[in-house]
């Protein structure tokens, strides 16, 4: 439960890098920033030879509409995750600390501002 | 966080689902594996890529999403037909538009697909080998450019009312390219419905022509919506898997009861002698729809179904050599920046 497993494995189709002519281009997740102030969301992936192109084509699938100001594209391969088998052992030590939330404690009477 | 970056754990999800995960060969899923399942599809809880599934499920999803995917990339001929003869500027940007935005869903939805362990290339070779189907509505020729309109408020419409629901749909990619794609689909339904009305209150010959359009779209529009449900094959088992949401014929009542006031506010008659109100039903009875001419589509023998996928093929072989480029360029780039000895 320790280790992540992989992510992603785009490579199992398209090669860990662009080899020329060898199937599919690799696969890229798309993050798009949607205006200043917000942070990068998952906004979905794309196939590209290239990170430049990867760029470009995230510009066109993700943001016709000016859903971004800025977008980041990475290797899906490159991504790891948790994984679902080991969800419970893997988050169980959150489960049972509910002193990390301020509702868990009782305040006295007509105490203020805190 | 971790639970949208694990989206593409997909590849590795499906194949571990498929293959060493569930022991292959073995006598089925881990009884425990099926019961959490079950109870995520119970609780309304979004089964994720990496999630265990069982296979006919995985296997209903492939095929729908990637039928859905090929409509949409299909979708873009009948309406590219009128690009180059759109009557103004402004109509022209707007088709370029919309068109460009089918292309979009298409893509959306092979990632989508794509999250259940089946490639892209290999959906579209199954495309061209005619061995998956596409939406048979695009089998339908565009004869003039009202037909860019009917296509608008009609086809869109009826995609907006089956893919709403979709929306809600229990594999949690395919919900969210359908979210994605609904937001997107409302200009196109209006682009058509504000060129039908422009038509429709023009000249006696592009009134004439609005009404023509309707009268040819009319039919195979309601068509979209499937067979009826006694005749449906996979509808029950999908409703179970909350995949779909609502019955076809539902659905198609549903847009039926929609479409006669915006036709009225258009000045344009539906063609449907039988089309009228039902006091006590309260929605509207309609006509026989003509299935023999629905299922001669499906078989391949509509209009235009060989036109459509011999343009699909050819375009995919004509833009073999940029595809070819762009990897050989890239695979250049990365040498040289691995090797300094060799950076220009
Ligand atoms: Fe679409
Ligand atoms: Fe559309």
């Amino acid at each position: 439960m320790s280790a992540g497993t992989t992510g992603t494995d785009s490579g199992a189709d398209s090669g860990t890098a662009a080899s020329p002519g060898a199937g599919e281009w690799p696969l890229w997740e798309v993050f798009v920033r949607s205006r200043r102030g917000l942070s990068h969301v998952h906004a979905g992936s794309l196939h590209a030879p290239d990170a430049a192109m990867a760029l470009r084509n995230a510009r066109d699938l993700y943001t016709r509409r000016q859903e971004g100001v800025s977008v980041w594209v990475v290797p899906s391969a490159a991504v790891t995750a948790s994984s679902p088998d080991e969800k419970d052992p893997f988050f169980a030590p959150a489960a049972d600390k509910p002193y990390r939330h301020p509702t868990f404690y009782d305040l006295p009477e007509g105490v203020r501002n805190l | 966080m971790p639970e949208t970056i694990t989206e593409r754990g997909s590849r590795s999800g499906a194949e571990a689902a498929s293959g060493p995960r569930t022991d292959p060969g073995a006598a089925g899923p881990a009884p425990a594996q099926e019961a959490a399942f079950e109870a995520k599809i119970a609780a309304d809880e979004r089964i994720e890529p990496r999630d265990w599934m069982p296979d006919a499920y995985r296997a209903t999803l492939v095929r729908q999403i990637a039928q859905h995917a090929h409509s949409e990339i299909i979708g873009m001929q009948p309406e590219a037909n009128w690009l180059t003869r759109a009557p103004s500027l402004r109509r022209k940007a707007i088709l370029l538009a919309k068109v460009q935005d089918e292309a979009g869903h298409g893509l959306y939805l092979y990632s989508a697909a794509e999250t259940l362990g089946t490639g892209r290339d290999e959906l579209l070779d199954k495309l061209h080998a005619g061995r998956q189907k596409y939406s048979s509505i695009f089998n339908y020729p565009t004869l003039t450019w009202a037909d860019v309109g009917a296509i608008g408020w009609l086809v869109d419409g009826a995609a907006i009312i089956n893919q709403v629901p979709l929306c809600r749909c229990s594999y949690g990619p395919y919900a969210r390219a359908m979210v994605r794609i609904c937001k997107e689909e409302s200009f196109h339904q209006r682009q058509g419905y504000e060129l039908l009305h422009t038509l429709a209150h023009g000249t006696p010959e592009q009134h004439a022509m609005a009404q023509d359009a309707v009268d040819r779209w009319w039919w195979p529009s309601l068509m979209m919506f499937g067979p009826p449900d006694d005749e449906s094959a996979h509808s029950a088992q999908s409703m179970a898997w909350k995949i779909k949401r609502h019955s076809n014929d539902e659905l198609r009542q549903r847009f039926v009861d929609i479409c006669v006031p915006q036709a009225e506010i258009l000045g344009l008659a539906l063609p449907d002698p039988d089309l009228k109100w039902n006091e006590e039903r309260g929605q509207h009875d309609f006509g026989a729809i003509d299935w023999a001419e629905f299922k001669e589509v499906l078989r391949g023998n509509g209009p235009c179904n060989d036109q459509r996928l011999d343009r699909r093929r050819r375009a995919h072989e004509d833009g073999a050599w940029v595809r070819e480029a762009a990897a050989a360029y890239a695979a250049k780039r990365a040498l040289g920046a691995a090797g300094p000895g060799e950076a220009a």
